[in-house]
């Protein structure tokens, strides 16, 4: 029987601001427990929250880059439970009315364009952290995360699988990242995401009973999580059974779900306006403000790339994947021909990011500036340089040594492409390969690429490729 | 609308109050009363009138985003009943 994988995500993206969502408390990752938890953060009587400007407007440029409805008035509730990492007893959240309404984001998957429907995108604090392990019969509270400003951004659920639903999170993360909201940083929680699974026969109209995996902070266990939920509901179902609504938990180690609660004791949150924050109104002129202050999102910048630059689909997703690595590139082409923009795309999107990778740095600490990268891709389709030896000339530039000109010329890596000189070689080559020469012209091809590779080795790599093959081949058809 | 023991019971466990057998009966009056006061409320005929999340009718104000507070933990955890490391203690939490 066919089945159908039925996913929406929530994602908890942590806002890149200085203070807290309601509080003047710092908003940065990683100081000592509690040093970064003000008076409101730790929910001393008689404090009240203040929201902070550019939380909200952050939540704008989102609801403005996926096209969303931003709300021209939205209300804070308060979301009532007991846990001590939430010294309040209520989350301070948005219910009935988010700040941002419906939206779509663009992804690729299995190479196809595809859209997920967002269903909306709200404000809230983040809660404090509770230390299990480390204390006898107690827990530890940490309180720093409170009141860090999140944005909840929830997907209609529309995505079919794991890999899919893993798509979207990556193209929801890189957008977070290029509008500037969020810095990204999964390690340190800044970008945490649910799925909720459920399945279905094919061809069913109606939604199965859906589990929700919680706090899935990296990608590739959301997809594991996906994939192990799914079967595990596909079971259950095939053997006769039925699924129960529950909140799971993602065991990487040994890489299954198992329950954390039961619909039975879900919680009952009780949402209320929160009387100690009032309506929240956002303005036409502060939208259009934010507005003409957008960078150019990364799917109309893919747009630029595949439909006026002509650049492969593939490139054009490594190089949107990043705003400073698209903003490299950009700055790296600017009006340069179709030929020098197609080599240094690829030289980006392979060579640079791989070697970003390697090294673990971002594109804003990239040794080699963008200008001189070109000139390396001009050194190339100029004839100057052979891909190969551009390779060589480019580890050079990463340990700086200089620009790409410099490098050439004092390691004396011109390419031969004088046909004498190239000749002479290629003479003299033959003359010391009689075994290969004979091969080759008893139906060995083989033979010819150990002649090439011959008068590679006596150029020190630096004869011109196309000019080797097209003189030995005419000297040996003689 | 008066609340049944069910109720009463269910909303002091969400409140975390524990209510008594004996002031069940005295705690579940009052709440009616309150419930009384709802029901007159909802008697009034509201068509037209857009709800208002807030008794008072201004809006948020905004407060820039910069840092004033400075860390005052020491301070703050005096009246902790129990803080090891830099972290208040609380009984095990087990999830």
């Amino acid at each position: 029987m066919a089945w159908e994988i039925v996913v929406g995500i929530e994602t908890h993206t942590q806002l890149l601001t200085r203070s807290k969502m309601f509080s003047g408390a710092p908003n940065a990752f990683g100081a000592a427990p509690n040093m970064q938890a003000s008076a409101v953060d730790i929910a001393l009587p008689g404090t009240l929250p203040v929201a902070n400007r550019a939380a909200i407007e952050h939540a704008i440029r989102f609801g403005l880059a996926v096209k969303g409805k931003i709300s021209p008035r939205s209300v804070f509730a308060r979301k009532n439970y007991f846990y001590p990492d939430l010294p309040k007893g209520y989350q301070i959240s948005q219910y009935e009315i988010p700040i941002v309404q419906g939206g779509t984001v663009h992804f690729f998957s299995d190479k196809a364009e595809k859209s997920i429907r967002l269903t909306r995108a709200h404000l809230e604090e983040d809660a404090g952290k509770s230390l299990h392990e480390n204390f006898k019969d107690m827990t530890g509270i940490d309180l720093n995360r409170a009141g860090t400003p999140l944005l909840e951004i929830v997907t209609e659920p529309e995505l079919r699988g794991a890999k899919e639903a893993v798509a979207y999170a990556r193209a929801l993360h890189a957008l977070v990242v290029w509008i500037g909201i969020c810095d990204g940083n999964m390690q340190e929680g800044s970008f945490r995401c649910d799925a909720n699974v459920s399945v279905r026969k094919t061809g069913d109209e109606k939604l199965g009973t859906r589990c929700e995996i919680k706090n899935l902070n990296s990608f590739r266990f959301m997809e594991q999580a996906i994939e192990y939920e799914a079967r595990r509901q596909i079971e259950i179902l095939e053997d006769g059974g039925s699924i129960q609504q529950q909140t799971r938990l993602y065991d990487p180690d040994r890489d299954e779900t198992r329950s954390m609660r039961s619909k039975e004791d879900a919680q009952d949150y009780r949402y209320f306006p929160d009387p100690d924050l009032l309506p929240l109104v956002i303005s036409e002129k502060d939208i259009d403000r934010i507005q003409s202050e957008m960078p150019e999102l990364p799917s109309s910048r893919f747009k630029r790339y595949t439909d006026q630059l002509l650049l492969a689909t593939s490139t054009a997703s490594v190089l949107t994947s990043d705003k400073g690595l698209s903003d490299y590139f950009d700055r790296a082409t600017e009006s340069a021909s179709t030929e020098i923009i197609r080599q240094t795309a690829n030289w980006i999107a392979v060579s640079t990011n791989a070697k970003l990778n390697e090294r673990g740095i971002s594109i804003q600490q990239i040794p080699v500036p963008a200008l001189q990268l070109r000139q390396l891709v001009e050194r190339i389709v100029d004839g100057t340089i052979s891909g190969k030896i551009a390779k060589e000339v480019d580890d050079a530039m990463w340990s700086g040594e200089g620009t790409p000109d410099a490098i050439i010329e004092k390691r004396g890596l011109k390419q031969i492409s004088d046909s004498g000189a190239i000749e002479e070689i290629v003479d003299e080559v033959l003359a010391a390969n009689g075994k290969q020469v004979e091969d080759y012209r008893a139906g060995k091809e083989k033979a010819f690429n150990s002649l090439v590779g011959q008068v590679m080795k006596r150029t020190q790599g630096k004869a011109n490729p196309a000019q080797v093959n097209e003189v030995l081949r005419r000297k040996l058809a003689r | 609308m008066s609340l049944t023991p069910d109720q009463l019971q269910r909303i002091a466990l969400l409140a975390r109050i524990d209510v008594s057998a004996e002031e069940a009966q005295g705690v579940a009056e009052r709440l009616n009363r309150v419930l009384g006061m709802i029901d007159q409320l909802q008697s009034v005929d509201t068509q037209g009138i857009e709800p208002m999340s807030h008794a008072l009718d201004v809006v948020q104000r905004l407060r820039p985003d910069a840092v004033t507070e400075s860390d005052r933990r020491d301070d703050y955890q005096k009246g902790a009943p129990a803080v090891e490391q830099g972290l208040y203690l609380v009984p095990k939490v087990i999830e």
